[in-house]
């Protein structure tokens, strides 16, 4: 693998994507930097999810390209393509778990594949991955018997089961309560802080963006690609586009719009008890 | 105007032009009197009220009713006359190139999923070890124990029916012993591996459709393709090879079922004793006839994995997909499976088989 620091990890040209003859992305330029944690936001049906889909690999862009480490992704053959495919983990919005499979079939599916350890080792690795995102001792469980929660951090382990250097996340705390939502975001940066990895997030969860973001992308439905691009505190508190500074507004930036509803409703209390 | 009293969406509302008729009145003003409940249906009186009153140039005032009212009703902008959208014309020459775009579509698709099938296969010859036998073996004993119990009551059945319409007519020449031909021969050639194939295309093939358009839907297919695995070779290959397997077997076993209908019929109507039965069957149904019935399985069990395999993978990523890719795979099963057998008719007509 390429450690040149200078070289981004993920550069993506001029990118037009999209489905059937629908353009949904536009020109699309961006790098992402080794150890760096970048976030796509932007309103529903924007192209989010197709951004990911095409840097995965599971969407063939329409024009552009889109490398790792400096090599293209978008014309490799099937070799190179592989092996740049070992490069990263994914973990998908429903988690997509293989639900024939237990956990531990799981996680080592991508070991078997990938390299030649023996089975005995495979375990030892399925064990390691699975106590790292606390779920240890449930290797024999099928996807099925976990809960939400559980099974988000079971995808994460199969996502990290190669230590991949990049893991694409799209929508991790979708769904999930607010306290497992935030042990996510944990899980995340412990796993930034212990393999350096590069992850690209794609999420509407604020709090997570404030929390993990170095640097956000937001995409636009109008004009089919980026409409602002920086870290979230100054987008939110410096942007130009008025669109991109409500997207980024948290919640404690709006005490007097919550007082104003709150107030409100009183008033339609008091009317229904006048009528 | 006065308005008073309980207005439910579930009870009969008053229509706007009934209340005044050909009364005419200046402007209206609208007054709660008594006002109790109310929902959208008096939001929906009084828009009608103000609809009314702008077509014949009076004055609509509501200031007297409630404070929430009246924002309901100001977020009911004036000119909203609202009109059903309208029908979507259809025009044949639309359907038609859209019709000839989806079978173009579709026709691509299929070729690039045998290709991938193809090449899936001389990988498999390469590798064998590479290849998920364990998976196979469970499709085959999945294919197995849910097709058993249709099979055998289904080709046992077959042979009971022809039997029986062949004897009322062989009875009539005293030629009731060529009812053990007759039943042996159709049985053995076509009805048997037919009936077989039939009820394979609809529990595994249907089986496949789903099983592989839920994984698709859950993006479980999308993960493999990440991790760098072919689908086609994880998912569809020990699945096409097990039914490929198991369809001639199941084909003999219906075989048998068959011959045995017959035999149940012979013996309990026509007196014919099953020993008797069994030599007559024997003399007249060949190896060859048996052998060409099964080989022709091979094919039908092929054909019924690949339109599993192929509608389940390409299936839209909806619950309603499912359900379509399943029907559809079942349909186009069973098609395959007649077109071929139509067309082993005729090869083994031209070979004298």
């Amino acid at each position: 693998m390429n450690d040149d620091p200078n070289v981004p990890v993920i550069e993506v040209k001029s990118l037009t994507c999209g489905y059937g003859e629908t353009v949904v992305l536009k020109e699309v330029t961006f790098a992402v930097h080794a150890r760096e944690v970048l976030f796509v936001i932007g309103g529903s049906g924007c192209g989010k999810s197709t951004l990911l889909r095409c840097l995965i690999g599971l969407l063939k862009p329409f024009q552009g390209d889109i490398a790792y480490y400096g090599k293209s992704f978008t014309a490799a053959d099937a070799g190179q393509r592989r092996n740049i495919l070992k490069t990263f983990g994914v973990l998908y919005q429903n988690n997509a778990l293989w639900s024939s499979m237990t956990l531990a079939e799981n996680i080592s599916l991508p070991l078997e594949e990938h390299t030649s350890l023996s089975p005995a080792d495979r375990q030892e690795i399925v064990a390691l991955k699975l106590t790292e995102v606390g779920l240890a001792g449930s290797e024999e469980l099928y996807p099925s018997e976990l809960s939400g929660g559980m099974q988000k951090r079971a995808a994460l382990a199969r996502a990290l089961a190669l230590d991949p250097a990049i893991v694409f996340f799209d929508e991790p705390s979708e769904g999930l309560d607010p306290i497992i939502s935030r042990e996510m975001d944990e899980l995340i940066l412990q796993v930034r802080e212990n393999f350096g990895t590069t992850m690209v997030i794609v999420s509407h969860q604020l709090s997570s963006i404030f929390r993990l973001a170095d640097r956000v992308i937001m995409l636009s439905h109008e004009t089919k690609g980026i409409i602002a691009e920086g870290a979230p505190t100054e987008l939110a508190a410096t942007s130009a586009d008025s669109h991109v500074r409500d997207f980024l507004k948290r919640d404690d930036d709006l005490p007097d719009r919550v007082n104003k509803n709150s107030a409100g409703s009183d008033k339609l209390i008091k009317n229904e008890n006048k009528t | 105007m006065q308005i008073g009293g309980d207005w439910r969406l579930n009870e009969p509302v008053p229509a706007w032009a009934g209340v005044f008729g050909k009364e005419a009145a200046a402007n209206v003003r609208v007054v709660p009197e008594n006002l109790g409940q109310w929902d959208t249906s008096l939001v929906l009186f009084l828009v009608h009220g103000r609809a009314w009153c702008a077509a014949s140039k009076k004055e609509f005032h509501t200031e007297a009713m409630p404070e929430n009212l009246q924002a309901l009703l100001r977020q009911v902008p004036v000119s909203s006359v609202t009109k059903p959208p309208p029908k979507a014309a259809v025009r044949l020459r639309d359907l038609a190139a859209s019709t000839g775009e989806k079978w173009a579509h579709h026709a691509g698709q299929n070729v690039s999923f045998l290709g991938e099938c193809t090449l899936g296969f001389i990988g498999v010859a390469k590798h064998p070890c590479r290849f998920r036998w364990l998976d196979c073996l469970v499709e085959m004993q999945q294919c197995w124990g849910s097709s058993l119990p249709m099979v055998s009551l289904v080709s046992f059945l077959v042979g009971v029916i022809l039997a029986f319409q062949s004897a009322i007519q062989l009875q009539q020449f005293g030629a009731a012993i060529y009812v053990a031909d007759l039943v042996g021969l159709s049985v053995v050639r076509e009805l048997g591996p037919m009936m077989a194939a039939f009820i394979v295309a609809g529990g595994t093939g249907a089986r496949f459709a789903a099983q592989l358009g839920n994984m698709r839907v859950d993006e479980e297919v999308d993960a493999l393709e990440t991790v760098g695995i072919s689908s086609v070779n994880f998912l569809a290959l020990p699945r096409l090879l097990a039914v490929t397997v198991m369809m001639p077997i199941l084909a003999l076993y219906a075989n048998v079922l068959g011959v045995l209908g017959g035999m149940f019929v012979s013996a309990t109507m026509l007196n014919i004793p099953a020993s008797a039965y069994w030599i007559e069957t024997q003399n007249r149904v060949g190896f060859s006839d048996v052998s060409s019935g099964l080989f022709k399985c091979l094919f039908f069990g092929l054909a019924i994995g690949l339109a599993g395999c192929l509608r389940g993978m390409k299936c839209e990523r909806s619950a309603a997909g499912v359900g379509t890719a399943t029907s559809s795979a079942v349909v186009t099963g069973i098609m395959l499976v007649v077109l071929a057998d139509a067309l082993f008719a005729v090869i083994y007509n031209v070979l004298g088989v």
